[in-house]
């Protein structure tokens, strides 16, 4: 107990001085967005740099996995800053943004949903693309073999509302294709889409190649050349607004870095 | 003031609804095919859902109130249940019952051929689920409310028990069972999370009036409005209307 007591309150003291050096980086005016590059901080990245504070961050349901991921890798790199992220369809995140959610980065599946939210984000940058696949269940029961199953009216098939981002590129895809969809329903996100696929209750759905990776035993993919057509953007943008600039920057410099590369190819993402 | 505050709390929103409402382009988008097609499978949904409420949670409620079985205690807690859960854990629940590799629905599927799920009368399933608890507490609080000692001299007058049913206790209760049926239709008309879940969203079979604004929110936050403000004004008549003739037609 007594060699614990002292460290404890050393770690309060430490966030302190961090956010001190946060302020102070701040406060060093033109080029703070680099972090510790001010001319004010005589900081050493070793020795702590300029991002502190509470990071929010938007992002759309399909980076779930890499942007938790992504987050454990910042708040290790940067100790004084505490993530949080908030995941969903990137339409209503960015109808939330538009409405004063308060937030300091927003990462949307689709460059649309980014432009939705123009109002209140400073000029987005591609991090990350990803691939339309179809996903069957286990077994593949409805014997499903190419995109051209999809507008079979016998099989059960589900695909996102034309409204969302996985929507709108299904609809791409299958329009080159030139075929006329015969879907059971339209979902309202990815993962409701891909839900339905898990629990057997259709015998297809297009989803995003990243969610299928995901979803790992519990569904089969099939890859299918018209794919191509429709591979969506992933910008991500800091918001104008934001409490924390510094730290939403530096997040957006990890995204675009070797290290975030890796993890978002491991999912199934292509490089933005 | 405090019952202003509630009043307030309740109203205000929908007082900001109207406001916002792009007047000018209500006719046009209040009669697209959408929101017809959205709108009378609503009508339709929440009207047959309401029916098969009434068939099964009258002497649900009938039971609750007037049975002397064991375990009515928790019988009582198990259909309130609906009310207290997540709509859209309701129809992850109705998946796992009925859907295609469901409990009861893979038998469904693999007797009779039929899968529950996105067809309409999974939609009626899903707002029964949700609106049944509102009719069941309902009835039931009105059967507890009346008293039986007028029930058991109807019959020592020598009334049969249908007779007594039919004459004396269903009039007296009459006025709950109405309002518990409003309550329930309005509760299936804005039925959103378990049809979602359960029923899927597909123009004109499973696409009710909350999942179109729903939606539409996506796109054009404006026609999300517009519907909203149309399904507003539907279910006021509706509760209005029901409330007026029933209600108020037994208690004259």
């Amino acid at each position: 107990m007594t060699r614990r007591g002292p460290r404890r309150r050393a770690i309060p003291a430490a966030l302190a001085a961090l956010l001190v050096l946060g302020v102070l980086g701040c406060a060093s005016g033109p080029g703070r967005a680099d972090g510790a590059s001010g001319p004010g901080t005589a900081t050493s990245p070793a020795a702590g740099d300029a991002v502190a504070g509470e990071l929010v961050v938007l992002a759309a349901a399909s980076l779930q996995g890499t942007f938790t991921e992504l987050a454990a890798v910042f708040e290790e790199a940067h100790p004084g800053v505490t993530v949080t992220l908030s995941f969903g369809g990137s339409s209503a995140l960015a109808r939330q943004l538009l409405a004063g959610a308060p937030a300091d980065l927003f990462a949307a599946a689709s460059a649309a949903t980014m432009a939705d939210a123009a109002e209140v984000t400073e000029d987005p940058v591609v991090f990350a693309r990803n691939t339309l696949e179809i996903a069957v269940p286990p077994g593949n029961p409805g014997a499903v073999s190419g995109l051209a199953d999809l507008a079979d009216p016998a099989r059960l098939i589900a695909l996102c509302a034309v409204e969302v981002p996985c929507g709108a590129a299904s609809a791409r895809v299958l329009e080159v294709a030139g075929l006329a969809p015969a879907p059971d329903t339209y979902e309202a996100d990815v993962t409701a889409t891909l839900t339905k696929v898990v629990l057997g209750e259709v015998d297809a759905a297009l989803v995003y190649r990243t969610d299928v990776l995901a979803a790992g035993d519990a569904v089969e993919s099939i890859p299918f050349p018209e794919a191509v057509a429709a591979v969506n953007d992933y910008p991500v943008a800091v918001l104008t607004d934001a409490p924390n600039p510094a730290a939403a920057r530096a997040f957006v410099a990890l995204l675009l870095g070797n290290e975030a590369r890796a993890v978002l190819v491991a999912a199934g993402f292509a490089g933005g | 003031m405090p019952a202003l505050a509630g009043a307030a709390l309740l109203i205000t929103p929908l007082a900001a609804l109207v406001a916002a409402a792009p007047w000018a382009d209500l006719p046009r988008l209040a009669t697209s095919p959408e929101v017809v097609q959205a709108l009378g499978l609503s009508l339709r949904t929440a009207t047959v859902a309401t029916a098969a409420c009434m068939l099964v949670g009258v002497p649900l409620g009938w039971v609750l109130a007037r049975g002397d079985l064991p375990g009515l205690g928790v019988l009582r807690a198990l259909v309130t249940v609906p009310l207290v859960l997540p709509p859209v854990v309701g129809g992850v629940a109705l998946l796992m019952l009925l859907g295609r590799r469901g409990l009861l629905g893979r038998h469904l599927d693999a007797w009779f051929g039929v899968t529950l799920p996105f067809t309409p009368a999974a939609v009626v399933v899903a707002q029964a689920f949700v609106a049944l608890p509102f009719l069941v507490v309902s009835v039931e609080g009105t059967l507890r409310a009346t008293d039986p000692a007028v029930e058991d001299a109807a019959a020592t007058l020598g009334a049969g028990r249908w007779y007594v049913v039919r004459r004396v206790t269903l009039p007296r209760v009459a006025p709950g069972i109405a309002a518990g049926a409003v309550l329930c239709f309005a509760r299936a008309l804005g039925e959103f999370g378990a049809t979602l879940t359960f029923a899927g969203s597909f123009p004109g079979t499973t696409r009710t009036m909350p999942l179109a604004i729903a939606l539409a929110l996506e796109r054009d936050p404006d026609a999300a409005v517009a519907l909203s403000l149309v399904l507003v004004a539907l279910s006021l008549a509706v509760l209005v209307a029901l409330r007026g003739r029933w209600v108020g037609g037994v208690r004259a």
